[in-house]
């Protein structure tokens, strides 16, 4: 298995439909217009030496290297930055370009260390593989000129060096950092000889605007900017091309590896969703799965006050299977469930909800998308017929008009984001709605149009004053409407829109939003082209999170910006796999494909097919397991792959719920918080460590390939088969490919599916079956998954939670870009470094009025409960409105957060909470509290103890 | 000459005068550099919060302009030509000279900090080579004893 290489073009694809011919060394060669010299002869198979030149951003010209000869023009143009014409003949090889190359090879060696034997980049280095191109064998300018040899190396970065000693300041890197990650960190300081790269001001780069991408180390052709992994471990000698398991973009990574040692993760060109882009997450943030704090070996306890005993895999999964039998025997059927994980495969999570399903013989199985994206499931599936959004991310490259509503890409999907903020500086105009002045409202060469600063909890009144907009203004799209969507409801809509108390001026006072600001909002998404929304957890983690998707899909119909590339509606899934553990079944009353239970031909055909009668109630929501079990009914709970002791809201409730339940299970990688209250622990293995699927936020399933055993021994694929046999209900599957068949036979949208078409294919977006073999990129084309479009009334209910004189700020919760949710994962990285504790964002004004200042603790109090943290004083954030993200178990900001939940799904409302702010000395009670108890309970008995 | 005292809230006027001009960074710079005497470094970040770019930009931008000073000058300013024809025309012994005399290099300032000696390359005075501008002022068909008297003139 060798290193998976990828071709460098030198220049980017030309979209030009038209196609020029011409010769190149006596090769004929066809390629679309506008593309370069240097592009055409790599794909006629000759590589032109180049040094400044790579695929991934604009020509440049500046090497000079790839100099060629053209019959009948004058000079040795470049040719990266000379296009192709019809009938040119080149010549890539004379011996007056060869001359020229080396004497341009000789320069930049005459200031290069001459060290490649003990370089980091030996084996891996573009300028020595140029030197051999150009057959240099001498420098006859020598060495003791001028140079840059004692250029001070930064190490600031946690994950890469760069070494301007070993720069030959080709820019690849700045042009990266512009072009392909959009940022703009880095520069050329100074011109001519003494031209450097600088990050930001000359700083380190770690104090930089740097965001740690990779884009510049991916660019470099030499070992300036390089990973501190291959100084320290050498070059990697195969690679696997595998999915990253962070957030739902879902981008692919080339593992480089030497041995079984994971030497660095290098985004994969073929990529659909990332074409060859990462993040600071994907790229750098994977050691975690060597983290000491990883558990290895499988644990038991009787009660969570008892240290952990660490005992065999059989000893471990006989304890949970007969402690569920036992407490089935006692309190019912019903007495327990399980949660699916988003952050495993398609095939776990296919498989934990088979486990409930079959073996358990109860519905009670629930996901953690219960608390993001379920909102967005049932408001899609009401209105378009569909339980996801309706487009690719290549989309966004025919965008006129980007509406942003409650998402933060930049931090959150920070992979798309740069492709968005490609496309805005191309000239899309941006709208975003958010009570916080995310990066995107003004980031370098980026600045929204329009920033609706709403108050927290008034989405459904903004969205709704912008569809009376479009009615009243007579900006409906009516040929889309009449053709595409069911009239009588669009009729029932268009009438309430219209009426007076649903103008911008009649919810302005309520939203916080100018009226002008709303009319000129709905206008531009109404009227500038095509138009797409972009949404988040800030529209769906309300009380009215599924009024407000349908708000949005109403919008989206009404402008007929639906079923074309460059519009649509897209929920931007948080987690790698949120998607896919929705598809699966993993609700309490869908079957996978999301098919109801109550469905007697569904439950038929699972019934034949795994051979046990299935329940047709659907089973209790993740919210309805911890209320039954504070009452007493429910028991017993495997969690596979998730935190609800830190994740999910009211962290008072969920701890309750937990600790009056017999038999906890929790599969994960680290002793969590949930597992505080556990009784079994069985160790789960990384996405490194197994085969098998993630589906991204655009429905596209990517494999996930096993680049090396799982360190506990079992993939959590084959945990789950372990324990449905403890329970009597055997399950045979030699491989997760096995799995999928078995998904694509009994789920008609993942028909076409199987591991050898992902493999051909790369990945494929569902629905994938007979009438679309090669999947979906684009849905609701020619007309709905439902038939008609349905426009649904969206009667603004404004939360129970409101502020008042105990509670008179307003809370809103996100996350940050080095970190990722729990933290579970990135908190055991470096990324520690640029987020090491959650702060309390608060405006100078609410900040001055109780005294605090910058850094300073504060206690957050709500009527759920208490939690203090430092304060971060900024204007990001209105007056009356604080901010705060939950990565850190020490903080828990879910202490704070209340039981209220979205009216259709149970979504929690973590966006919106009633709090007080106050200066505090330190953690509170219930935090000193909650790290005794951490501690006492993760406490693991010595072997020698636990032999006793 | 200017004051070489910066003010953030003179910089912050400066740069609202110019922001909205198409390609304002030069103009900017321009203006700090009248006003001030040189580009202080705390102006780059306040410059890229106007115009929406970066810190990096601004300072590529800053650095790429050899007339952009980094420090305050003296209190006058010498330009020496250094390009081709005042070469020819002996400007390499005059600029050795002029370092001599001041007892500064190439954009330094003399102990006294009466006057700063900068390169320039041509001031379109190639018929008077070798030629220079102090103070803005163009001089030209310096020799040695012209030139001492120039500067001495100033620094009286």
């Amino acid at each position: 298995m060798p290193l998976v290489q990828e071709i460098d073009f030198g220049t980017p694809p030309s979209k030009a439909e038209k196609m020029v011919s011409l010769t190149i060394d006596g090769f004929a060669v066809s390629v679309p217009e506008g593309t370069s010299i240097m592009r055409a002869a790599m794909e006629a198979g000759v590589q032109v030496p180049k040094l400044c030149a790579t695929d991934s951003v604009d020509a440049f010209g500046s090497c000079r290297l790839c100099l060629v000869e053209i019959q009948g023009r004058a000079g040795t143009p470049a040719s990266c930055t000379t296009p192709v014409a019809p009938g040119l003949v080149v010549s890539t090889q004379t011996d007056r370009l060869k001359q020229l190359r080396r004497g341009v090879m000789e320069l930049y060696i005459s200031d290069h260390p001459l060290d490649c034997l003990t370089c980091a980049a030996n084996g891996d280095c573009e300028l020595q593989d140029m030197a051999g191109a150009v057959g240099l064998r001498e420098v006859r300018y020598g060495y003791a000129g001028d140079n840059h040899l004692t250029a001070v190396k930064d190490e600031s970065n946690p994950y890469f060096t760069f070494d301007p000693a070993k720069c030959i300041v080709c820019s690849r890197c700045v042009r990266a950092c512009e072009e392909v990650q959009g940022t703009f960190a880095l520069t050329i300081d100074g011109r001519g000889f003494a031209s450097k790269v600088s990050a930001g001001m000359a700083e380190p780069f770690l104090e930089s605007e740097c965001v740690s991408c990779g884009a510049c180390v991916q660019a470099c052709p030499t070992a300036t900017l390089i990973e501190k992994s291959v100084i320290e471990s050498g070059q990697p000698e195969h690679s696997v091309v595998t999915t990253c398991a962070y957030c739902g973009v879902g981008c692919s990574f080339k593992a480089e590896m030497r041995g079984d040692e994971l030497i660095r993760m290098v985004p994969y060109k073929d990529g659909k969703a990332n074409h060859g882009h990462s993040c600071v997450k994907g790229r750098f943030a994977w050691g975690y799965a060597t983290h000491r704090d990883r558990i290895l070996k499988p644990m038991i306890r009787e009660k969570i006050t008892d240290p952990w005993r660490e005992v065999s895999w059989e000893e471990a999964i006989g304890r949970a299977a007969s402690e569920f039998r036992r407490i089935q025997e006692t309190y019912g059927r019903s007495a327990i469930g399980g949660i699916t994980s988003s952050r495993c495969t398609n095939e776990e999570t296919f498989l934990v909800q088979k486990l409930v399903r079959a073996a358990f013989g109860n519905n009670n199985v629930d996901t953690c998308a219960r608390v993001c994206h379920s909102p967005t499931g049932y408001g899609l599936k009401t209105t378009f017929g569909t339980s996801a959004g309706t487009q690719d991310f290549d989309s966004v490259d025919h965008t006129d008009v980007i509406m942003v509503v409650g998402a933060n890409p930049t931090d959150g999907h920070p992979v798309f984001a740069s492709r968005m903020k490609k496309r805005l500086r191309e000239g899309a105009k941006l709208i975003v709605l958010d009570p916080r002045r995310i990066d995107l409202v003004r980031t370098p060469h980026v600045e929204a149009t329009y920033h609706l600063p709403l108050r927290p909890g008034t989405n459904v009144a903004v969205l709704t004053a912008m569809a009376h907009v479009i009615v009243t203004e007579g900006l409906v799209d009516e040929r889309f409407v009449r053709e595409r969507c069911e009239l009588d409801e669009f009729r029932d809509w268009a009438g309430f829109v219209a009426e007076e108390r649903n103008s911008p001026e009649a919810v302005e006072k309520t939203s916080g939003v100018s009226a002008e600001l709303i009319r000129a909002a709905a206008r531009l998404y109404a009227t500038g082209g095509n138009a797409a929304i972009y949404y988040g957890l800030g529209v769906t983690e309300h009380s009215q999170g599924t009024t407000a998707v349908m708000a949005i899909a109403n919008l989206a119909m009404a402008t007929g910006n639906i079923g074309r590339p460059g519009v649509g509606v897209n929920p931007l899934r948080g987690q790698n796999n949120v998607q896919g553990s929705c598809d699966m079944g993993s609700f309490p009353h869908e079957f996978s494909g999301y098919r109801h239970i109550s469905d007697d031909a569904t439950r038929a055909l699972f019934e034949s097919l795994w051979g046990v009668t299935l329940d047709g109630e659907p089973g209790l929501r993740i919210p309805n397991m911890l209320d039954a079990a504070v009452t007493g009914s429910f028991k017993g709970l495997y969690i596979q792959g998730e935190d609800i002791a830190q994740s999910d809201p009211d962290t008072h409730h969920v701890t309750a719920g937990l600790e009056a339940m017999e038999c906890v299970v929790i599969q994960d990688l680290f002793l969590n918080e949930t597992a505080n209250f556990a009784h079994v622990f069985l160790p789960g293995s990384t996405f490194l460590e197994k085969d098998g699927t993630f589906t991204n936020a655009e429905r596209r399933i990517n494999l996930v390939r096993k680049v090396m055993a799982p360190r506990q021994g079992m993939a959590d694929w084959e945990i789950t088969i372990a324990l449905s046999e403890a329970l009597g209900f055997p399950m045979r599957y030699r491989h997760p490919s096995e799995i999928m068949d078995e998904i694509a036979r009994s789920t008609p949208t993942f028909a076409g599916v199987s591991y050898e078409k992902l493999a051909a294919e790369g990945s494929v977006q569902w629905p994938c079956n007979d009438k679309a073999p090669t999947g979906t990129p684009v849905m609701h084309i020619n007309g709905f998954v439902r038939g008609r479009g349905k426009f649904v009334i969206t009667e603004y209910v404004p939360t129970d939670e409101r502020t008042g004189p105990r509670f008179p700020l307003l809370l809103t919760t996100g996350r940050i870009l080095s970190q990722y949710n729990v933290g579970a994962q990135t908190r055991r990285t470096e990324n520690v470094v640029w987020h090491e504790e959650d702060r309390l964002e608060i405006h100078p004004h609410d900040a001055e009025q109780r005294g605090v200042r910058d850094g300073d603790w504060v206690s957050l109090a709500s009527r759920a409960g208490a939690t203090s943290l430092r304060a971060f004083i900024t204007d990001r954030v209105a007056p009356g409105v604080v901010y705060t993200t939950f990565h850190h178990p020490m903080t828990q900001a879910n202490v704070v957060t209340t039981e209220y939940s979205d009216w259709a799904t149970n979504c929690p409302e973590y966006k919106v909470t009633a709090v007080q702010v106050m200066p505090s000395n330190g953690p509170t009670e219930w935090q000193e509290h909650y790290r005794e108890l951490s501690e006492k309970t993760r406490r693991i008995a010595a072997p020698a103890e636990a032999a006793e | 000459m200017p004051s070489p005292s910066w003010s953030k809230e003179r910089a912050e006027a400066i740069i609202e005068a110019h922001r909205r001009r198409e390609g304002a960074a030069l103009p900017i710079l321009h203006a700090l550099q009248e006003a001030f005497g040189y580009v202080p470094e705390d102006t780059v970040p306040l410059i890229a919060e106007a115009l929406n770019l970066t810190r990096a930009e601004v300072h590529g931008i800053v650095t790429f302009y050899h007339d952009f000073r980094h420090a305050p000058p003296g209190r006058h300013v010498l330009k020496l030509c250094r390009a081709e024809a005042c070469q020819s025309m002996g400007g390499d012994a005059l600029a050795e000279a002029a370092q001599a005399r001041l007892q500064a290099g190439w954009g330094e300032t003399t102990g006294d900090g009466s006057l700063t000696l900068e390169p320039v390359y041509c001031l379109g005075l190639c018929a008077c080579a070798p030629a220079a501008m102090l103070d803005g002022k163009p001089v030209g068909r310096l020799d040695a004893k012209r030139l001492a008297a120039l500067v001495d003139g100033a620094r009286r």
